[in-house]
C-alpha cells in the first residue's frame, strides 16, 4: 500500500464522538452485568420461604413468666403480665419516648397503650430496635445495677436501651422505637399463632 | 571456577533484565532507595505490619483447609482444628493473636504518622492509601470474627450489620442485602467467609502495593520532619540518607525478632489474653435466642464502639462512629501547620495530641465495660475530646509558634539533657536524686563488683 492511500486527515470530532459513545455503551453494559452479582446476595427463595407461622401453647405460662419461641429466626417473647404490672404501666407515660406507639411497628389492631390483644398476654419480637441485640427480661423493681427508678421491664445489655413491660422505649436511650409486635392471633384461649394477623384464616 | 559461576550468574541476570526490570526495581526500592538515617523505634511498625499481613495470609490459608463455613458445622470445625488437626491449635492461635497484633502495629504506625507529621504534603496519598488499608483491615477483622460462629461472633455481627439499618430510606434493605437473610444466618456466614479469604485480602495487597509505590515516589519522612533531598552530595545522593538495603533491612530484622518474641509469648502462654484477644462468650455456640449478658467487640474496635454507645440516638450514634474513623482521612487538610515533626511544633499541638491519645485509650477501655450512667458520662466526655482534636486543628495550627527547623537530621531520640520544658526538668531532677541516693549507689557498686568478677574469669580454664 502506498503512503497516499492512508489519509492524514483525522476527523477528531468523529473520533471523540465514537470513543465517548463506546465508553457510555460499555458502562451501561457493565452496570447490567453487575445486577446478577448484586442480586445474588439478596435472601434466596429458600430463605424467603422459611417465614412460616408458629403455633404456641400459652396455657402453661405462669404470671410474670416469659416464654421464648423462634419465628423467622428471631426470638419472640410471650409474657404473662400480672395485674400489678398492668395497673402500673400507664403511670410511666411521661418517661417514654413513644407512649402511644405512634412511631413504632405493630399490627394496627394492637396499637393501644398496653400493646396487646389480651392485656395480660404480651407478645413481642425480642430484638432491640437499636442494633438488634436481644434485651434481657428484668421484671424486678429497682435492682442495684439498673438504678432505683427501674420499674421492671426489658434492658438491652449491648447499649443500655430500656423498655417497659409493654415494650415501650424510655427516653434518653439509643433505641429509637418501641419493640416490634409481630402479627399474631388467638385460635383458642390457650393457643396463639405467631405470624398471622387477626382475621386471617388458619 | 568461581569466575565461571560469576559469569554465568551475570549473564542470567542480564537475560532477565532484558525481559523484566529486576535490577531496576531492586535498586529503586531497596539498594538505592535512600531512607533517612535517624529512624527510631516508631519506624519499625511499617515493616512489622507487612510481617503480620504475611502471617495472617499463610496461617489463614492453612486454617481454610480445615474450616467449614456452614452454620451447622462451623463451631465444631474450629474445635476440630483445636483438638484433632496436627498443630491446628498453633495455626489458629497464630491467626487469632495475629489479628490483635495487626491492630497494635497499625495503631502505632498511625500514631507515628500523627507524631512526626508523616501525613502532610507531599505524603497525602500515602496517608489516604494507608487509611483505606485500615478501613479494609477493620472489615476483614469483623468478618473473620463471625467465622467461629460463637455467641460473640453472632451477636457482634448482628449489631454491626444493624448499624447499616440506621441509614434513612434504604438502610433496612441494605442490611438485609448484607445478611442475605432476615437474621444473621448461614447465608451471612458463607458470604463473610468468601469475602474474608479472598476479596478483602486481595484488595489489601493491592493497596499495600499502592501505599509503597506512593511512599517511594516521595521518600520517607523522619523524626525531624525535614526533607533529606534538600542536601545532596556530588553524586545526587542525600547526605542524610542511607540505602534501605542493607541498612534498614538488617535493622528491621532486629525489630522482627523482638516482635516475634512478644508474639510467641502470647501465642504459647496467653492466647486468649484474659478474654481480650479471644472473648470468653465466644466459646459458646451461636444462639439466636439469647444475647450474652455482656457484649463487647474485640479490644481493637472498642474506641469506636464507645463513641457509638455515647450518643443517645440510633442514627446519631452511627454517624458519630463513622465520622470518628472518616475524619482521620482528612488529617492532611485539617492540619495547616507547615512544620511536620512534633519536635518543632508548638505546645498546643503537643497537648492536643496527648489528650487525643488519652481519650482514644480511655474510649477503648470504656468500650470493654458494661454500660452504666457513670461510664456513659465519661464516654461522652472523651468522645467530645476525640472530635475536638480534629475540629480545633484547622483553627490553631496555622498560627502555631513553631521552632526553627534544622538543615540536617538530628538524633533518633532527643537525649534527656537536651529536652526543653518544665516536665523534663522535673524528670532530670528526680533522676539525679535517685542517682545520688544511698540504695542506688550501693546497687551500682554491687553490680560493678559482679561485672568485674565476670571479667576476671579466664575462658580457657
Amino acid at each position: 500500500m502506498s503512503d497516499e492511500a492512508v489519509s492524514d486527515d483525522v476527523d477528531e470530532n468523529k473520533r471523540n464522538f465514537l470513543t465517548k459513545t463506546a465508553g457510555v455503551v460499555g458502562a451501561i453494559g457493565a452496570a447490567y452485568v453487575a445486577v446478577p452479582f448484586i442480586a445474588s446476595m439478596e435472601p434466596s427463595e429458600k430463605a424467603q420461604a422459611l417465614g412460616a407461622p408458629v403455633e404456641v401453647d400459652i396455657s402453661t405460662i405462669q404470671p410474670g413468666e416469659l416464654l421464648r419461641v423462634m419465628w423467622r429466626g428471631k426470638p419472640v417473647w410471650i409474657l404473662k403480665r400480672t395485674p400489678e404490672v398492668l395497673s402500673a404501666l400507664p403511670s410511666l407515660d411521661d418517661q417514654l419516648r413513644d407512649p402511644l406507639s405512634k412511631e413504632s411497628d405493630q399490627p394496627a389492631s394492637i396499637q393501644n397503650e398496653l400493646r396487646a390483644i389480651r392485656p395480660d398476654v404480651f407478645v413481642a419480637i425480642g430484638i432491640c430496635t437499636h442494633l438488634g441485640c436481644s434485651p434481657l427480661y428484668r421484671p424486678e423493681v429497682a435492682p442495684p445495677d439498673l438504678g432505683k427508678n427501674w420499674p421492671g421491664g426489658f434492658f438491652c445489655p449491648c447499649h443500655g436501651s430500656r423498655f417497659d413491660l409493654a415494650g415501650r422505649v424510655f427516653k434518653g436511650v439509643p433505641a429509637p422505637k418501641n419493640l416490634e409486635i409481630p402479627p399474631h392471633r388467638y385460635i383458642s384461649d390457650a393457643r396463639i399463632v405467631i405470624g398471622e394477623s387477626e382475621g386471617a384464616k388458619a | 571456577m568461581d569466575n565461571k559461576i560469576d559469569n554465568k550468574a551475570r549473564s542470567l541476570l542480564r537475560w532477565i533484565d532484558d525481559r523484566f526490570p529486576l535490577t531496576k526495581v531492586w535498586n529503586e526500592h531497596l539498594a538505592k532507595y535512600y531512607a533517612p538515617k535517624n529512624f527510631n523505634f516508631l519506624y519499625y511498625f511499617g515493616s512489622l505490619a507487612l510481617l503480620v499481613l504475611i502471617n495472617q495470609i499463610v496461617t489463614g490459608i492453612f486454617l481454610a483447609m480445615h474450616y467449614k463455613p456452614n452454620a451447622d458445622l462451623a463451631f465444631d470445625s474450629i474445635e476440630y482444628i483445636m483438638r484433632d488437626v496436627n498443630w491446628g491449635w498453633l495455626l489458629r492461635y497464630m491467626h487469632s493473636t495475629g489479628s490483635s497484633a495487626f491492630f497494635i502495629v497499625i495503631y502505632m504506625h498511625m500514631f507515628r504518622g500523627l507524631f512526626y507529621g508523616s501525613f502532610k504534603k507531599p505524603r497525602e496519598l500515602v496517608w489516604l492509601f494507608g487509611m483505606t488499608i485500615f478501613l479494609l483491615l477493620m472489615a476483614e477483622a469483623f468478618m473473620g470474627y463471625l467465622l467461629p460462629w460463637g455467641q460473640m461472633s453472632f451477636w457482634g455481627a448482628q449489631v454491626i450489620i444493624s448499624l447499616f439499618g440506621a441509614i434513612p430510606y434504604f438502610g433496612e434493605d441494605l442490611a438485609l442485602w448484607i445478611r442475605g437473610d432476615y437474621v444473621v444466618a448461614d447465608a451471612t456466614l458463607n458470604r463473610f467467609y468468601a469475602l474474608h479469604v479472598s476479596a478483602i485480602p486481595l484488595a489489601m495487597l493491592g493497596l499495600v502495593f499502592l501505599h509503597l509505590v506512593a511512599l517511594h515516589q516521595v521518600g520517607s519522612n523522619n523524626p525531624d520532619g525535614i526533607d533529606i533531598k534538600q542536601t545532596k552530595d556530588e553524586g545526587g545522593v542525600p547526605v542524610d540518607g542511607v540505602p534501605f538495603h542493607p541498612y534498614f533491612t538488617v535493622k528491621d530484622t532486629v525489630g522482627v525478632v523482638a516482635a516475634l518474641i512478644v508474639f510467641s509469648l502470647i501465642v504459647f502462654y496467653a492466647p486468649e489474653l484474659g478474654g481480650l484477644f479471644l472473648e470468653h462468650a465466644n466459646f459458646e455456640p451461636a444462639n439466636p435466642m439469647k444475647t450474652p449478658e455482656h457484649i463487647a467487640p474485640v479490644w481493637y474496635f472498642t474506641p469506636f464502639y464507645s463513641i457509638l454507645r455515647a450518643i443517645p440516638d440510633k442514627l446519631g450514634g452511627v454517624i458519630a462512629m463513622g465520622m470518628g474513623i472518616l475524619v482521620l482521612f482528612f488529617m492532611p487538610w485539617l492540619d495547616r501547620c507547615e512544620v511536620r515533626s512534633i519536635r518543632y511544633r508548638g505546645n498546643v499541638y503537643k497537648v492536643a495530641l496527648l489528650l487525643f491519645v488519652l481519650s482514644f485509650l480511655a474510649l477503648g477501655y470504656l468500650g470493654t465495660q458494661p454500660v452504666t450512667p457513670v461510664t456513659t458520662i465519661f464516654a461522652r466526655l472523651f468522645t467530645a475530646i476525640y472530635f475536638a482534636f480534629f475540629l480545633s486543628l484547622p483553627f490553631y495550627s496555622r498560627f502555631e509558634k513553631t521552632k526553627p527547623l534544622p538543615a540536617r537530621l538530628t538524633e533518633e531520640i532527643i537525649p534527656l539533657h537536651k529536652r526543653e520544658g518544665v516536665h523534663w526538668e522535673w524528670i532530670r531532677k528526680s533522676l539525679a536524686a535517685i542517682a545520688a541516693s544511698r540504695p542506688y549507689q550501693r546497687a551500682t557498686e554491687y553490680a560493678k563488683a559482679v561485672l568485674d568478677r565476670f571479667k576476671k574469669i579466664d575462658v580457657k580454664s
